[in-house]
């Protein structure tokens, strides 16, 4: 569903994201992880075609983004990290907003509103203006926006932070059924105690490269000898010096 | 249609019904919903409405939010403020014109050179003010990340970014208009249907400049290799800088500030005949407009004007094409990722070693944070225009010749005191007004450290107030020497305007934090806030009062020097006692007003 081949992207003389070769299939929920500055939100940035590739290709369900980007586009739900809300907009005109931008509006776009809105506990606040949200309330309220229209495949950009236990749980729930139902999703998190437990597949991204990429299984098995989970696995990847810095930090 | 939406709006008591759903059976009702983002199996297209929906509803919000009665007074002291302006506008105008309607033979010719000089001037303001509104609309916003990733058709996305770009932009210039036709209309007795003229004129010359400023803004963020939008922005200061130029050479104002240099009254009507810049649109709405009120309407300088803005509306929209998503790509990777400042840290802390390292470290983030912020490098652009063009002023008054006295030479640079003294209160409200706004989003920071708002406040005043000085001596200093003035000129003007520059300093800093935004996200907009206008008319007061104590002595002064005898000395010490006295109050009352506001301030 999610092709990505040679995908790079260059900042000058800086590469951010070097040739990653990626396959998500349908039906899957894909972590992507890594440590901050690795290239994840880059890569997810290219996926939604915000940002165009130096070299390589990113496929949606078949569709080129850069070359029919609103075919690719059409089928795509994205959720940045610093999600932009207009604040003078009610949380509802938003989602009706969005839902526009997607061609859909109606009762079918009411209804579903309702239901995304019931789900987040924000029903009571849907003829506010966003001004007057709190930063958890825009998060569940840009995520709401990104099922809205149902797309095939949604690509997220740390969707827990700000969320609280209740919305956090909602939200692994509902991942979990939107994939299981043939929809697929591509999240970036660091919370590895997310990705352990909802992911279907995780990739390691650092340096702009993808380190490892399987299932949890596949992953102890290849590189993780002996690690004691995720958070192990994760640090001897990218940052096994880390916990002696930590000391040099303390003593210094 | 997504804005044909006609769904009824419910209460949530309505939306959520009597039953409630748990955790689980939202989760499946919300997977299992039957929306498809392929609806009827074709693409999504979101018009042009839409796109711009979220503004309209913005500007109703906003506006619903002036009614209530704690907004309402602000907004009639601006509008009262605004029909004034209007209404001084028609009567100069009105009484201009009702000369040279009198006038045979030349009476309408100066009328229609008047209007082309008004509307070039327009066009370049139009221009410059497009281009750096683009520059922000079409890369630099955040709505454009949810409208670049979502299935948006080039051309709406184009004609929605245009359309908002061109408001920003112009509806100062648009108001500004009202008055001119208004006069033009009245005086030449246009009829019903110049009106209607005018509207048809007015149009098409906003739209030219918009689509120019765009398509210059999407060529200069494609093409610069090092897509650093201060490189962008230092050419637009430079291109503006040399606009400006050639538009003083097109008008050649001097020339017609001094009729008496030409040989004949013949060679003045041939001068106000010829075309000011026949291929500017600035041409064709004088055409149309002076036609059309004479009784033969100029239809092709119309024409012009429409074609001009279709075929401009069709090449922007070609370029928009092929260039955007690359420069909107471009635009993103334009943030400075590495900063090299260590000569300049160095040379900060040896220069701001005796302030100890709390001010050390305040004046340099401020600096930084100054030279790093672009809404910021734009506003210096303005400032460069407006320096030129004062200068350009000053440079070609007619001081010479038949009538112009020493008294008269001396008399100007002291008026120029108020000039430059204006000019100085807008600097100061681009840059020391925001000062405390903008610290909004870090007041967490800084009210939790054991930093004292004295220091604070002091530190942005001293940064506001240095390069302002600086600017200030420079202009009166070149302009005093440009104009030849006695030392006992040059020595009041001096001191005057290193006072006034502390006071209006102090004004701005002061009222900034009396009335702070500190929720907005762009400080170009912070000096055009109710606050800003106060600041703006308490500027304009405190420079006429000095202008106005100060008229007295130097009057005297320059009578004795004229002729003959002594000037008082009483005249001397009570003006300039009073004018100094004035701006010293306005230097440090504010300033104590603002730190126990800021002291008290509860986050």
């Amino acid at each position: 569903m999610i092709q990505l081949k040679g995908l790079t992207k260059r900042y000058g003389t800086f590469t951010a994201v070097d040739a990653i070769n990626l396959h998500v299939p349908r039906g899957q929920l894909f972590g992507f992880l890594g440590p901050n500055g690795a290239g994840k939100t880059t890569t997810l940035r290219m996926i939604a075609g915000i940002l165009r590739p130096t070299a390589g290709t990113v496929h949606i369900d078949g569709i080129d983004v850069v070359d029919d980007p609103i075919a690719a586009k059409a089928v795509l739900g994205y959720i940045p990290d610093r999600p932009f809300i207009y604040e003078k907009l009610t949380g509802a005109e938003f989602l009706r907003f969005v839902a526009g931008l997607y061609g859909q509006d109606g009762p079918v776009i009411e209804r579903r509103m309702t239901e995304l809105l019931t789900l987040f506990d924000l029903i009571e606040w849907r003829d506010e203006l966003v001004e007057s949200y709190s930063h958890g309330m825009r998060q569940k309220l840009i995520i709401s926006s990104a099922f809205l229209h149902k797309p095939k495949v949604i690509v997220v950009d740390e969707p827990m932070v700000g969320l609280d236990p209740k919305a956090a749980r909602i939200l692994k729930d509902l991942f979990r059924e939107y994939t299981k139902r043939g929809h697929t999703i591509l999240m970036s998190t660091h919370t590895l105690e997310v990705a352990e437990s909802v992911c279907d597949r995780v990739a390691i991204i650092q340096g702009g490269r993808i380190r490892a990429a399987g299932t949890m299984d596949e992953l102890y098995q290849n590189v993780g000898a002996g690690a004691k989970g995720l958070e192990e696995l994760f640090l001897r990847l990218t940052g096994e010096n880390a916990a002696r810095e930590l000391v040099e930090v303390l003593d210094a | 249609m997504p804005e044909g939406s006609s769904a009824p709006r419910r209460t949530s008591a309505e939306v959520t019904g009597p039953r409630r759903v748990t955790g689980r059976q939202a989760v499946l009702s919300v997977v299992e919903s039957a929306t498809d983002p392929l609806q009827h199996g074709k693409l999504p297209d979101p018009s042009y409405n839409h796109l711009l929906r979220p503004k309209v509803l913005t500007a109703v919000s906003r506006a619903a939010k002036t009614g209530d009665r704690s907004h309402g007074w602000r907004w009639t002291v601006v509008a009262a403020i605004g029909l004034l302006f209007w209404s001084f506008v028609l009567f100069v105008l009105t009484r201009v014109l009702t000369v040279f309607r009198n006038t045979p033979e030349i009476g309408s010719l100066l009328a229609g050179k008047v209007l082309g000089l008004v509307f070039i001037s327009f066009f370049m303001i139009l221009l410059l003010s497009n281009i750096i509104t683009a520059l922000s609309t079409f890369f630099l916003a955040k709505d454009l990340e949810l409208l670049v990733s979502a299935p948006v058709n080039w051309l709406t996305l184009y004609a929605a970014k245009l359309t908002e770009s061109m408001l920003h932009s112009s509806w100062m210039i648009g108001l500004m208009a009202v008055p001119i036709f208004a006069a033009y209309g009245w005086v030449y007795q246009g009829g019903l249907i110049f009106p209607f003229i005018a509207i048809a004129t007015f149009i098409p010359f906003l739209i030219i400049p918009a689509v120019v400023g765009a398509a210059i803004v999407i060529v200069l963020v494609n093409a610069f290799p090092a897509r650093r939008t201060k490189d962008i922005l230092s050419i637009v200061a430079v291109l503006t800088g040399a606009g400006v130029v050639l538009l003083f050479r097109l008008l050649r104002p001097e020339k017609f500030a001094r009729p008496e240099g030409l040989q004949s009254l013949v060679d003045f009507i041939t001068l106000l005949r010829a075309p000011t810049a026949p291929y500017l649109p600035s041409e064709w709405v004088q055409r149309t407009i002076m036609s059309s009120l004479e009784g033969k309407t100029d239809w092709l300088a119309l024409y012009l004007l429409w074609t001009t803005a279709g075929a401009a509306l069709v090449m922007g929209a070609r370029l928009h094409q092929s260039l955007y998503t690359a420069g909107y790509t471009k635009a993103q990777e334009s943030t400075q990722r590495w900063v090299r400042g260590r000569i300049v840290r160095r040379a900060g802390h040896f220069v701001l070693q005796p302030f100890g390292i709390l001010r050390r470290e305040l004046v340099m983030k401020e600096l930084r944070v100054f030279f790093r912020d672009t809404t910021q490098w734009s506003q210096l652009i303005l400032l460069a225009v407006l320096v030129i063009v004062y200068v350009f002023n000053v440079k070609f008054l007619p001081l010479s010749g038949a009538g112009i006295t020493t008294f008269l030479v001396n008399t100007i640079p002291f008026l120029n005191l108020g000039l430059a003294g204006f000019v100085l209160a807008s600097v100061a409200a681009r840059f020391i007004f925001p000062a405390v706004s903008v610290e909004g989003r870090t007041l967490w920071l800084l009210k939790s450290s054991p930093l004292p708002m004295r220091a604070l406040l002091w530190s942005k005043f001293w940064i506001g107030t240095l390069p302002l000085l600086a600017l200030a001596v420079g202009i009166i200093g070149v302009t005093d020497a440009m104009l030849q003035v006695t030392q006992f000129i040059f020595a009041v003007s001096i001191f005057t305007i290193v006072f006034l520059t502390f006071a209006i300093a102090g004004l701005a800093l002061g009222l900034g934090a009396v009335f702070p935004q500190y929720d907005t996200e762009n400080a170009a907009q912070i000096p055009t806030s109710f606050g800003g206008l106060v600041f703006m008319m308490l500027s304009a007061g405190l420079v006429g009062g000095v202008v106005l104590l100060e008229a007295r002595p130097v009057y005297g002064y320059l009578t004795a020097e004229a002729f003959g005898g002594v000037p008082d000395p009483m005249d001397m010490y009570v003006g300039f006692g009073l004018a100094g006295l004035l701006c010293l109050l306005c230097t440090f009352v504010p300033i104590t007003v603002a730190l126990r506001r800021l002291e008290r301030l509860e986050l």
